[in-house]
């Protein structure tokens, strides 16, 4: 936790680079993404200010959940080779200003959601940050090696978001979007914790490749690939998109179970560079984009 | 005598700095947000007009 940090707190105040690096600027890029895409997929017009002011809310959110995130895992990114370098384990802000930011930024992305759009979309943005703080960060990520599977439900929130700021109810077609982030999640940071293990090890984090060992993670990646392939898919034949969005789906998911199967079907031995589970890790990211591009393309441009 | 790590010295310039960009980053961001607010409010009416 923050409080626990025993590197001497600068007297200094917080440069702005600092403050703005607590907001997990590239994590927010990929929210930003997909809630733009959830807002532009919805049927109907949004006025281009308030579909703009609802995704800079949406980005607010995002950044404060990060923050609040940084804030109470200070401790721990301090003992990760990949996270020791943020603001708050390298001494370069202090903990209180990191906390204050959060809760500041937080409350100010609720107001703004609710001044620009409507409340259905304010109550599910202050859902997806209370979910991502208390949920994932403080309850199941210390706990469980569940915790991204559950925990994934976070970042699934945005293109609904999206969805409900511009037309102010749910819809079919931004569940699947949520489940298809939900579903991607699993596969996609296991990737990640597969060739950063020692690192998660070191720090204590109870992920899926430290607790049920390498080959159980292997395996799962591949069956919630599977999975997910089949829910990236679903929005075509349930005809909620159309054939645009339905080949580029059955595509490209295509080529993330073929990677996922190089993945869940190898072993590794000593000094292994973990070149495929690189690939699928920064294939799965790119997988996101080109498919939520896709469905606002679709929505647009229909074959 | 204190068991406390050796601080560095107090860097007079550096803390102006810090202070005089923050106030600058502030005054953008808070001039940005009435433009913002001006025009959702103008977007709402029309809208509800």
């Amino acid at each position: 936790m923050a409080q626990s940090l025993t590197h001497a707190e600068t007297a200094l105040p917080a440069d702005w680079r600092d403050l703005f690096a607590l907001t997990k600027p590239r994590v927010m890029s990929l929210v930003v993404f997909t809630a733009l895409c959830g807002l532009l997929a919805a049927p109907g017009d949004v006025h281009p200010v308030l579909g703009f002011s609802s995704i800079l809310a949406i980005a607010l959110g995002a950044g404060a959940s990060g923050a609040l995130n940084q804030w109470y895992e200070a401790g721990l990114d301090a003992k990760m080779k990949r996270t020791a370098g943020r603001p708050l384990p390298a001494g370069r802000l202090d903990p209180q200003t990191a906390l204050q930011f959060g809760i500041g930024l937080a409350a100010f992305s609720l107001f703004l959601m609710l001044f620009a759009s409507n409340w259905q979309a304010t109550l599910l943005l202050l859902a997806s940050i209370l979910f991502y703080v208390f949920v994932y960060t403080m309850w199941l990520k210390p706990r469980t090696p569940q915790n991204i599977v559950i925990g994934g439900a976070a970042g699934a929130f945005p293109p609904l978001i999206g969805w409900v700021a511009a037309t102010g109810s749910i819809a079919p077609l931004p569940v699947l979007l949520f489940l298809l982030i939900f579903l991607w999640t699993p596969p996609h940071f296991w990737a990640l914790a597969l060739f950063v293990r020692s690192d998660y090890a070191a720090a204590g984090i109870p992920m899926m490749p430290v607790v049920a060992g390498e080959k159980s993670t292997r395996r799962q990646i591949l069956l919630y690939a599977l999975v997910m392939a089949a829910a990236a898919i679903a929005p075509w034949p349930l005809g909620y998109t159309g054939a645009l969005y339905g080949w580029t789906a059955i595509l490209l998911s295509a080529i993330f179970v073929l990677l996922s199967v190089q993945v869940g079907t190898r072993t590794t031995g000593e000094g292994d560079r973990m070149q495929p589970e690189k690939r699928l890790f920064a294939f799965s990211i790119a997988y996101l984009f080109i498919l939520f591009g896709a469905v606002v393309a679709d929505r647009w441009w229909p074959l | 005598m204190t068991d406390e790590p050796d601080k560095p010295p107090f860097d007079e310039a550096e803390y102006r700095r810090r202070q005089r960009s923050r106030a600058n980053m502030m005054a953008w961001l808070l001039g940005a947000l009435a433009i913002l607010f001006f025009f959702i409010t103008i977007a709402k009416m029309q809208i509800f007009a």
